[in-house]
């Protein structure tokens, strides 16, 4: 098999050639390490420089190697969730779910770039460089797990891990025109995860498509002693098959699409700040899933608008004190010559960390003071509860929610640096479902921008369809991404050209 | 959480202006301190509050840690059910309510021997709310992690002038329980002595070693004084960290005086946490109020709350020992001891469970319950070296308990059994075998044998026996002591007494 028709497969496709002996794991390996090593979208922080030693043997994902987020703890290899206080940090040991995939075949191939600390929608956050959008080298792949969504789809690796706290897997596959999922908060441990906002952090798999999104996640899930709020998922994770949407309730709701399921959808999205051809590609994609046997409904959610103000509260907040640990006393960076205990920390810390790391952390410390902690923190957290209750409800009238994952498809690099608050609104309609804690996948669902000439050759960038189910109903929303997925045939190939 | 008190209940939220500030009255008003106390205590489970690394003690640096109690990045915290079983065992021992669900709080503040910059701790929802040992009401227990130890490299050993720190996160971890009482106390005796009786009663449950030497016990004091009779709170000032009892009476000693210099000269106590030197016996200013922490306490989002099941409520109910308070009662009510030597053995544990085993050792003739009391903690204790468990020594409770009673059925005398109880301390045995292999049994009071000393004594001291004729009793004291020295101490006194009386006739 050549280099480009390897570089073309699925993981699953992988693990049927391996299987079926038309390709090694070894060669397959070496295919991604050669391709990842030439990296030119500065995806990468760190690439395995040779395969692992011994056959993977029937281990269940037969040696197709994995890209993996910068902030998961590796041993012996570089993880600096994208910091330059963590620059050259080698923890002494292995996050679960990255542990749990290397047991289960997956090898670590490369070590992928992100936003400081999962600080980002843009990936430009990280002390190590922007990424750049392999559909578009002038604009960003989305973020913070940028460097997996571009890896994935540029086919610098078969699948990679990412993280998601308020849109860092969907965005990010959105942009890079590819399928991430953020399954149920608890579902797979976080130990060793260079924490954001652990209330809201979760681990998901970025993939070409939804069948390698079910293959990656079926062998993360799982309860972990060492994670106190993770959870013993109630059910296998199956691949998923089903062709068609019969009797399937998809709701969309007004307040995150400005009614873009009824009448007067472009003018309310369009007050919403959602791109027209964002608003386009999102309609269509629902008129083929009633074509599907779907049923289409308006539903509300209606304190989702505070959600952002919300999460700008309670991830601040968890940061401010999740980087409290990065001192200088133990590892990382340190000042050379403070003059004392507190010039130390206050050097180290300023130099260490980069400006919307330092934002945040300033948010937050603000945010829980004494004072303002009710004011803050105690009504973001109301808000939250507000938010799981709407959800609640609307799943008792629908069985999916389903909205565009970004308002935009990939903006260029530079254009939202100046603007924290427009940057933090790309993640308008993806942070309400993590404040729920519920799962959420975002498949590709046509170009945009066609008519502007945009992507290669003028053809558009990629839109992203996020849909987003209850609890633990993981099994459910692939089967339904699955379906449109193959409905909708969407074909990321010329991010690999 | 040891902070500023805005849960400790020490009631100066408001800052009072209750005490007697003006000058002119102010020396005719007698002061009354008004003391809480917050008690660290290390928990004796075998692994640390939130990871498993086993407890240390005196390993060397830094080999007792692991990626969680190092705050490396990534790792998580998961609290040791042991620690909480321990909680619930102090909760119930206490008499507190106890929360069927509590959650942790993240303290946040830097410091070296803080990893993760923030302790866990509890905060507005404690394991335990509530409560009463004794005289003194306990206001909350809650559970919480140890900090790291720091040490100062150079010439002085202390933070001032010192080259470098370095810091050795073995203890990092360690649970603890932090018990806070009310301001029920009212001087420093009074604190040394309840917290004593606390002491015990944490031994006793088996929930720490409460070691204070090795730190595993800790007490800050928050005193406040007003005049006498005043309802109203005045301002209290926070005595940190002191680890013995001498040092805890007398650092409230001081700044009981201090205070009390400050109001009597007409001034007003300052909100401060203070420091006292034991060395110096001087107060020292750690920090203002306005200085105080802004700790940012908020839910610690990578624990789930602790919620108490029934089965862990039975658990704790079915590991609970006698304690002291209700041993005491026992002794004094059931075994008839007098409060002070029932107080003696119950709050001292050994002592207890060396006075049951010697009581229920079923030796005949049985010795008297109060002097058996007296036996232990008289003339063994004074035998013994500071702090040794009897039960270590090589008296067994059962010799003393045979000892004790061969004394009362007076078949020895009481100068005898010391003799007798010097041997068993030595070489440990059976005391009835001494006594045979000594010669000390008690010479028959109405023998010929002891009639014929008595005579010979009073012969050989004329001198005495006239001046015991004439009313001087003293001067029985050469007399008896001839008796003594020939019998080898096996006469019993009394009888030696009733002897010579009986031949000088009167």
């Amino acid at each position: 098999m050549s280099d480009s028709d390897v570089i073309e497969l699925t993981a699953a496709e992988a693990v049927a050639a391996i299987d079926g002996g038309r390709l090694s794991a070894a060669e397959l390996f070496e295919a991604c390490r050669a391709r990842a090593a030439a990296d030119e979208l500065n995806c990468c922080t760190w690439v395995a420089d040779r395969a692992p030693s011994g056959p993977p043997g029937q281990a269940p994902l037969r040696g197709v190697p994995l890209a993996v987020k910068d902030l998961f703890c590796t041993a012996g290899v570089p993880s600096q969730s994208g910091s330059r206080i963590l620059e050259g940090y080698r923890p002494p040991y292995t996050a679960t779910a990255v542990a749990r995939l290397q047991a289960a075949g997956a090898p670590l191939l490369a070590k992928t770039n992100q936003d400081e600390f999962a600080m980002g929608s843009s990936n430009e956050n990280s002390a190590y460089g922007p990424v750049l959008n392999p559909w578009d080298r002038a604009r960003v792949p989305g973020g913070s797990s940028g460097g997996s969504a571009a890896a994935v789809a540029a086919g610098l690796a078969p699948w990679a891990l990412g993280t998601d706290t308020g849109g860092s897997i969907r965005q990010p596959a959105a942009l890079c025109g590819i399928v991430g999922l953020k399954p149920t908060y608890g579902a797979v441990s976080r130990y060793g995860m260079i924490a954001f906002a652990s209330s809201l952090d979760q681990a998901g798999p970025l993939t070409r498509d939804v069948s390698d999104a079910a293959l990656l996640l079926s062998h993360m899930i799982g309860q972990d002693p060492r994670d106190a709020t993770s959870l013993a998922f109630p059910e296998r994770i199956a691949a998923p098959r089903a062709e068609r949407l019969d009797g399937v309730r998809l709701g969309v709701p007004r307040e995150l699409t400005g009614g873009a399921g009824g009448d007067s959808g472009a003018e309310g999205g369009a007050v919403l700040g959602i791109e027209p051809g964002v608003l386009v590609a999102f309609q269509a994609a629902l008129l083929r899933a009633e074509e599907l046997g779907a049923s289409v409904s308006e539903v509300s959610l209606p304190h989702a608008p505070h959600a952002l103000s919300a999460y700008y509260v309670l991830a601040p907040a968890e940061c401010s004190s999740n980087l409290a640990r990065f001192d200088g006393v133990r590892y990382g960076a340190r000042v050379a010559d403070a003059a004392d205990l507190l010039d130390m920390y206050t050097r180290t810390r300023h130099d260490g960390f980069g400006p919307e790391v330092r934002r945040r952390i300033m948010l937050g410390t603000y945010a829980l003071s004494a004072g303002y902690y009710d004011a803050y923190y105690g009504r973001a957290q109301r808000v939250r509860t507000k938010i799981v209750q709407d959800f609640d409800a609307a799943f008792a009238g629908v069985d999916f929610i389903v909205t565009p994952t970004s308002p935009t498809v990939a903006f260029g690099l530079g254009e939202k640096t100046g603007d924290p608050w427009s940057m933090y609104s790309n993640d308008f309609c993806t942070v309400p479902m993590s404040l729920a804690g519920i799962p959420a996948i975002s498949i590709p669902c046509g170009l945009s921008g066609a008519d502007a000439g945009l992507g290669p050759g003028g053809a558009g960038l990629p839109v992203g369809l996020q849909i987003a189910g209850p609890v633990f109903s993981e099994n459910r929303l692939l089967d339904a991404a699955y379906a449109l997925e193959q409905a909708l045939g969407f074909d990321g190939s010329r991010a690999r050209a | 959480m040891s902070g500023e008190g805005q849960d400790s209940a020490m009631g100066t939220g408001t800052p009072a202006h209750g005490g007697a500030a003006g000058g002119d009255a102010a020396d005719a008003v007698a002061y009354e301190p008004v003391i809480g106390l917050e008690i660290h205590i290390q928990l004796a489970t075998t692994t640390k509050m939130f990871c498993g690394c086993a407890l240390s003690f005196g390993e060397p640096p830094n080999t007792r840690t692991c990626p969680v109690c190092l705050g490396l990045p990534g790792s998580l915290p998961v609290a040791n059910a042991r620690a909480v079983h321990f909680g619930l065992m102090i909760g119930l021992a206490l008499g507190s309510q106890l929360a069927p669900r509590s959650i942790f709080h993240r303290k946040n503040y830097f410091y070296p021997d803080l990893p993760k910059g923030y302790q866990i701790s509890q905060y507005d929802e404690p394991l335990c709310n509530g409560g009463q040992l004794r005289e003194i009401r306990i206001h909350r227990v809650h559970l919480e992690e140890d900090a790291a130890k720091l040490v100062h490299v150079g010439a002085s050993g202390r933070i001032h002038g010192s080259d470098a720190s370095i810091v050795d996160f073995n203890r990092g971890g360690t649970p603890l329980a932090e018990i806070v009482t009310e301001p029920d106390v009212r001087s420093a005796e009074q604190a040394g002595e309840w917290l004593r009786l606390l002491c015990t009663t944490m031994r006793q449950l088996g929930v720490s070693d409460v070691n204070m030497e090795e730190g595993s016990l800790r007490c800050d004091a928050n005193i406040s004084l007003r005049p006498a009779g005043a309802s109203e709170l005045g301002v209290k000032t926070e005595l940190k960290n002191m680890n013995s009892f001498r040092f805890i009476e007398r650092g409230i000693r001081a700044e009981v005086a201090r205070q009390e210099a400050i109001l009597r000269g007409g001034g007003q106590v300052v909100q401060e946490t203070l420091h006292f030197d034991p060395a110096t016996e001087r107060i020292t200013s750690l920090r203002s109020k306005e200085e105080a922490h802004d700790y940012r306490y908020f839910p610690e989002p990578d624990l789930v709350p602790v919620a108490i099941s029934q089965e862990m409520l039975d658990a704790a109910r079915g590991a609970l020992p006698e304690l002291p308070a209700a041993r005491a009662e026992r002794l004094e009510r059931e075994v008839g001891l007098s409060a002070d030597s029932a107080r003696r053995l119950a709050f001292r544990a050994e002592l207890g469970d060396y006075f049951d085993a010697a009581l229920a050792a079923g030796v005949d003739p049985a010795p008297p319950a109060q002097a058996l009391a007296n036996w232990i903690t008289g003339d063994l204790l004074a035998r013994l070296p500071d702090g040794v468990d009897p039960a270590d020594s090589k008296v067994a409770a059962a010799a003393l308990a045979a000892l004790v009673g061969l004394v009362a059925a007076k078949r020895i005398s009481v100068g005898a059994a010391r003799q007798v109880l010097d041997r068993l301390i030595a070489d440990g045995g059976d005391p009835v075998a001494v006594v045979a292999q000594e010669g000390l049994a008690a010479l028959d009071g109405g023998g010929e044998e002891l009639a014929a000393l008595v005579a010979a004594a009073l012969a050989a001291n004329p001198e005495a026996a006239e001046n015991l004729r004439g009313g001087n009793a003293k001067a029985i004291g050469p007399i008896v002591g001839f008796v003594m020295r020939e019998t080898k101490g096996r006469a019993d006194g009394g009888e030696v007494t009733r002897l010579v009386h009986e031949q000088l006739g009167i």
